[in-house]
C-alpha cells in the first residue's frame, strides 16, 4: 500500500497554522483534553434530548443511534467560499438546464455531448416527465453538492445529489448545539449565520407555487412516515418551515388537485417538499406496491396543480455516470467554464476506461452508477485480495453499471477521538436552495468526517460523524 | 391542522391518562391485598382487573388473578394493549408521529418512561417474575409521567386545536376511568350497606378516594367521615374535584367550544358534550342512587364512548 500525503486545513501542512484557524488552535492549545471531553459529552446529552436520531439500515436495534458529533469546528475562509458558493450556484444552474432539456428539446443530446442510452437507459429517467415543463423551470430546489478538498485551492465535486439530500438538519443542530457549548470560541469569531436556512426554503418553495387566484400558497412536508431513517429531520424541518407534516395517507387528488386531510375538511395543497423517492411516490404512475405515495399526484402535477421540490425524474442529473459530463453539461448550457473541477473519473463502459481500471483495480475506488451512502462501492487500497476479485466479477458482468476514480487524498480536520486531538478526513456537503428568483446557499454546509483514523469513508450509515462548519471573515 | 396529527394527540394524551390510572389501580390493590382476610376480602386483584376493563382477556391467557399474574399483565404483558407498556410504547409512537404539535418536555416525559421500561426489563432474566421491590418504583416513574406531560402541555402547548384535541384525549379517558372504578366499586357505595358498616366497606371507600386521588379532598370537601353516599357525590357532581365526571365534562365541553369557536363551526360533538354536562350538573346524588348507581354509570360510559365516536366522524375522518 502507497502511503499517501494529506493537506491539513489547520496546518496546510506546513508547520505554520493557516490563519484562518489561528484562534481554534489557540483555544485547543489552551484547552485540556479532559474539558474536551467534557463538552463532547455534554453535546451528546443535547442531541439525545432533543432526540437527533438516525436509523442505519441492515443493523438490528439501532434504529435510534446517535450520529458522533465531534466539537472541533471546520474553518473556511469568506474568500474560498466564496469562490466555492459562485461554483455551485453555477453548477445547480447547469443541472437545471440540463434537466429541462433532457424532458424538453433533447438538444444536448442531439448535439452528441451525451449518449442517449445513458439518459433514456438511465433508471432515474422518468419518461412521464418528457413534454412536461416544472414550474419556473426549477427542476431541483434543494441540491446538496458533496465537495472534497485536496489542497490549498483545490475543490472537487464528488457527488451532486438532486433527489431528496438529507443532513441539512445537523447543520443547523450541530450550529445550535456548539453556540451553547462554546460561547467563548465563538466570541473569538465572526461567522456566516446559518439559521436563516430555512427561512430560505420556505421563501424558495412558496415561490414556486403554481398560479392560482387568492390565497398564501399552502407548503407541505412530505414523509414516508416514522420508520423513515431521516423521519426526524423531516419533523424538525416541518417545524422550523411552520408546514404540515404529511403522509401519503394525509393526501388524495380529486379532479387533478390535491388536498390534506384536516380537521376541517380537505385543505387544498400547493408545494410539495416531497422526502419519497419517485419510486414510491404515486402507485398508479410508478410502483403500484407502494403505500407511502399519493395516488394521482403525477396527473395533479401534469394539470400544473401542485408543484413538487424536487421535481418526480430529477436524478437523472446526479447519477454518477452524467456526473462525468458536469464539466460539458456546464459549457454546453452558460457557455461558461465549470468553476468546480470534477474528480478525474472513469467511465467503465468505454472498453479504455475498463481495461485502465481493471488494471489499476487496487489503487481506485469503484461505484455503482446508481449507489449511494456508501453502499456497494470497493476503496481499492482498503480492499482485500478476495473482496477485489468479487468485485472485479461483477464489474465485468456488468460495466456500464460503474465507475472509477482515484482514491482522493480528502483534506484532514483536526477532530477529538479517542487519542485526543487528531487530523481526520472530512467532506463537505452544501446545500444549495433554488426558486424562482435565483439560487441562495447558507454559508458553510455539512462536514462529515470519518472518526477512524485512516478511514475516507465519511457516511453516516458507515460510522462517519459530523462537525460544524464555519465560514469566517478573513483576517 | 392533520386529521391524522389530531387523532394522534388524542390517544396519545389518553394512552397517558390510562397509563397512570392503571399504576393507581395496582398501588390501591396491592394496599387492599394487604389487609387481613378477617376484613373479608380476597379477590381484590380479581376486582382490579374489573376496573380496567381487562377482566375477560387476562382470563383469555392466565389461570388464577394472584398478584405476580395480574400485575406481569397490567405492567409488563404485550398481548394486553391496555398494559402500562402497551400505553407507553402506543404514545412514544403517536409522540414520534406528531413530534411537530408536540414541545420538547411533552416528548421527554414519555421518552424518559420509555427509557425507564426498557432498563427494567433487560435487568429481568426470562419468565423471571418482577418483584414489587422493582415494580413499585416503576409506577412512580409512570404516575410522575403523567404528571410531566401534563405539566409541560399545560404550562407551555400554544392554544390551538393541538392543544384542545390533546385535552379531548385526556378527559375522555379520565371520565372513562373515574367511571369504571365507580361502578366496580358500585355495590359498596350502595345506601344500605352502610347499616352492615363492615369494616371493609371502609377500605373499599378509602380506596377508590386514593385511586384518583381525592382522599384528602374528600374531608375538606365534606368534613365529616367516609360515607358511601358522598364519594358517589363527589366523583360524578363535584366540579371542584378534577376528576369527577362533572369535571371532566366541563373541561370536554370547553376544549370542544374552543375548537368550534376557533373552527366558526359548532357541531354535534360539541352539543353531544354539553347536553351530558347538563344533566350532571343538574342532577343529584339520591337522584343517581335512586335510579340505580350502575345503571347510570353503564349509561355514562357508553356516552362517553359515543362522544369519541361523533368527534372521530366530525373531526378525524374525512
Amino acid at each position: 500500500m502507497v502511503e499517501q500525503t494529506f493537506w491539513d486545513e489547520m496546518t496546510g501542512g506546513g508547520a505554520d497554522v493557516r490563519t484562518v484557524y489561528g484562534r481554534v488552535d489557540e483555544w485547543l492549545r489552551n484547552t485540556p483534553p479532559d474539558v474536551l471531553a467534557a463538552r463532547r459529552t455534554q453535546a451528546e446529552l443535547l442531541f439525545r434530548r432533543i432526540g437527533i436520531t438516525f436509523a442505519v439500515y441492515g443493523e438490528k436495534d439501532a434504529a435510534e443511534r446517535l450520529i458522533p458529533f465531534d466539537i472541533i469546528p471546520r474553518v473556511i475562509g469568506q474568500g474560498e467560499w466564496g469562490r466555492m458558493e459562485a461554483g455551485l450556484i453555477q453548477r445547480v444552474k447547469a443541472i437545471n438546464a440540463f434537466l429541462c432539456d433532457i424532458y424538453g428539446p433533447r438538444e444536448i443530446l442531439r448535439a452528441g455531448i451525451i449518449p442517449s442510452d445513458l439518459v433514456f437507459g438511465n433508471p432515474a429517467f422518468r419518461p412521464e416527465m418528457a413534454g412536461k415543463r416544472a414550474p419556473h423551470d426549477v427542476w431541483v430546489h434543494i441540491a446538496g453538492i458533496d465537495m472534497v478538498r485536496t489542497g490549498e485551492d483545490e475543490f472537487y465535486v464528488l457527488e451532486d445529489n438532486a433527489r431528496t439530500p438529507s443532513g441539512v438538519s445537523y447543520m443547523l443542530e450541530n450550529r445550535e448545539v456548539m453556540m451553547r457549548l462554546l460561547p467563548d470560541l465563538f466570541s473569538n469569531h465572526r461567522i456566516a449565520p446559518v439559521e436563516n436556512y430555512t427561512d430560505l426554503l420556505l421563501n424558495c418553495l412558496r415561490s414556486v407555487a403554481p398560479p392560482r387566484s387568492g390565497g398564501e400558497p399552502v407548503v407541505a412536508l412530505l414523509t414516508p412516515g416514522l420508520y423513515n431513517s431521516a423521519y426526524y429531520e423531516h419533523s424538525f424541518l416541518a417545524d422550523r418551515l411552520g408546514v404540515e407534516l404529511v403522509e401519503g395517507h394525509d393526501l388524495s387528488v380529486r379532479d387533478g388537485i390535491v388536498y390534506m386531510r384536516t380537521t376541517q375538511g380537505p385543505r387544498r395543497v400547493d408545494v410539495l417538499y416531497r422526502r419519497i423517492d419517485d419510486d414510491f411516490i404515486d402507485p398508479l404512475a410508478f410502483r403500484p406496491d407502494s403505500v407511502l405515495g399519493v395516488p394521482g399526484l403525477l396527473d395533479a402535477y401534469a394539470a400544473g396543480n401542485i408543484t413538487l421540490a424536487n421535481a418526480i425524474g430529477a436524478g437523472v442529473a446526479d447519477d454518477k455516470a452524467i456526473y462525468t459530463y458536469m464539466p460539458e453539461i456546464v459549457k454546453f448550457y452558460l457557455g461558461e467554464e465549470a468553476i468546480l473541477k470534477n474528480v478525474p473519473t472513469w467511465r467503465c463502459r468505454e472498453a479504455d476506461a475498463l481495461k485502465y481500471v481493471r488494471e489499476h483495480i487496487g489503487e481506485l475506488v469503484i461505484k455503482e452508477v446508481n449507489g449511494s451512502g456508501g453502499y456497494g462501492m470497493l476503496v481499492g487500497p482498503h480492499a482485500t485480495r478476495a473482496e477485489i476479485a468479487e468485485f472485479e466479477k461483477k464489474l465485468v458482468a456488468q460495466p456500464d453499471n460503474y465507475i472509477a476514480q482515484p482514491t482522493l487524498s480528502l483534506s484532514t480536520c483536526p477532530a477529538f477521538v479517542e487519542e485526543g486531538v487528531a487530523p481526520r478526513h472530512v467532506d463537505l456537503r452544501p446545500f444549495v436552495l433554488t426558486g424562482a428568483e435565483g439560487s441562495r446557499v447558507v454559508p458553510g454546509g455539512l462536514t462529515r468526517v470519518a472518526m477512524r483514523k485512516g478511514s475516507l469513508v465519511v457516511n453516516s450509515s458507515q460510522g462517519g460523524g459530523t462537525k460544524d462548519t464555519w465560514v469566517i471573515e478573513d483576517a | 391542522m392533520l386529521a391524522r396529527t389530531a387523532d394522534n394527540l388524542f390517544w396519545l394524551a389518553r394512552y397517558v391518562e390510562r397509563a397512570e390510572f392503571t399504576a393507581r389501580i395496582i398501588d390501591i390493590t396491592a394496599r387492599l391485598a394487604a389487609l387481613p382476610k378477617a376484613y373479608g376480602g380476597g379477590a381484590e386483584w380479581e376486582s382490579a382487573l374489573s376496573a380496567v376493563g381487562s377482566l375477560d382477556r387476562f382470563k383469555e391467557t392466565y389461570e388464577n388473578a394472584d398478584e405476580a399474574s395480574v400485575i406481569e399483565f397490567l405492567i409488563f404483558d404485550p398481548a394486553n394493549p391496555s398494559s402500562i407498556r402497551s400505553c407507553i410504547e402506543s404514545a412514544r409512537t403517536n409522540a414520534r408521529g406528531v413530534r411537530t404539535a408536540l414541545t420538547a418536555d411533552m416528548w421527554q416525559s414519555i421518552n424518559s418512561a420509555w427509557l425507564e421500561l426498557r432498563a427494567l426489563e433487560q435487568m429481568r432474566a426470562p419468565f423471571e417474575r418482577m418483584s414489587r421491590e422493582r415494580t413499585d418504583p416503576f409506577l412512580d416513574v409512570v404516575k410522575s409521567m403523567s404528571r410531566d406531560f401534563d405539566g409541560a402541555a399545560h404550562r407551555n402547548m400554544l392554544r390551538n386545536d393541538a392543544y384542545w384535541f390533546s385535552r379531548l384525549g385526556l378527559y375522555m379517558e379520565r371520565a372513562d376511568n373515574t367511571a369504571r372504578i365507580l361502578d366496580v366499586k358500585y355495590h359498596v357505595l350502595l345506601p344500605e350497606t352502610e347499616a352492615v358498616g363492615g369494616s371493609l366497606d371502609y377500605f373499599q371507600w378509602t380506596s377508590i378516594l386514593r385511586a384518583v386521588s381525592a382522599f384528602t379532598a374528600y374531608h375538606w370537601v365534606y368534613r365529616q367521615g367516609v360515607k358511601p353516599w358522598l364519594i358517589a357525590d363527589l366523583l360524578i357532581l363535584k366540579k371542584e374535584m378534577p376528576r369527577s365526571l362533572v369535571s371532566c365534562y366541563d373541561n370536554l365541553a370547553r376544549n370542544l367550544d374552543a375548537i368550534g369557536n376557533a373552527y366558526g363551526v359548532q357541531g354535534p360533538a360539541q352539543r353531544h358534550a354539553r347536553a351530558m354536562l347538563l344533566r350532571l350538573e343538574s342532577g343529584s346524588v339520591e337522584g343517581v342512587l335512586e335510579s340505580g348507581l350502575h345503571e347510570f354509570l353503564t349509561e355514562f360510559i357508553a356516552d362517553n364512548a359515543r362522544l369519541g365516536a361523533i368527534v372521530a366522524e366530525q373531526y378525524l375522518v374525512n
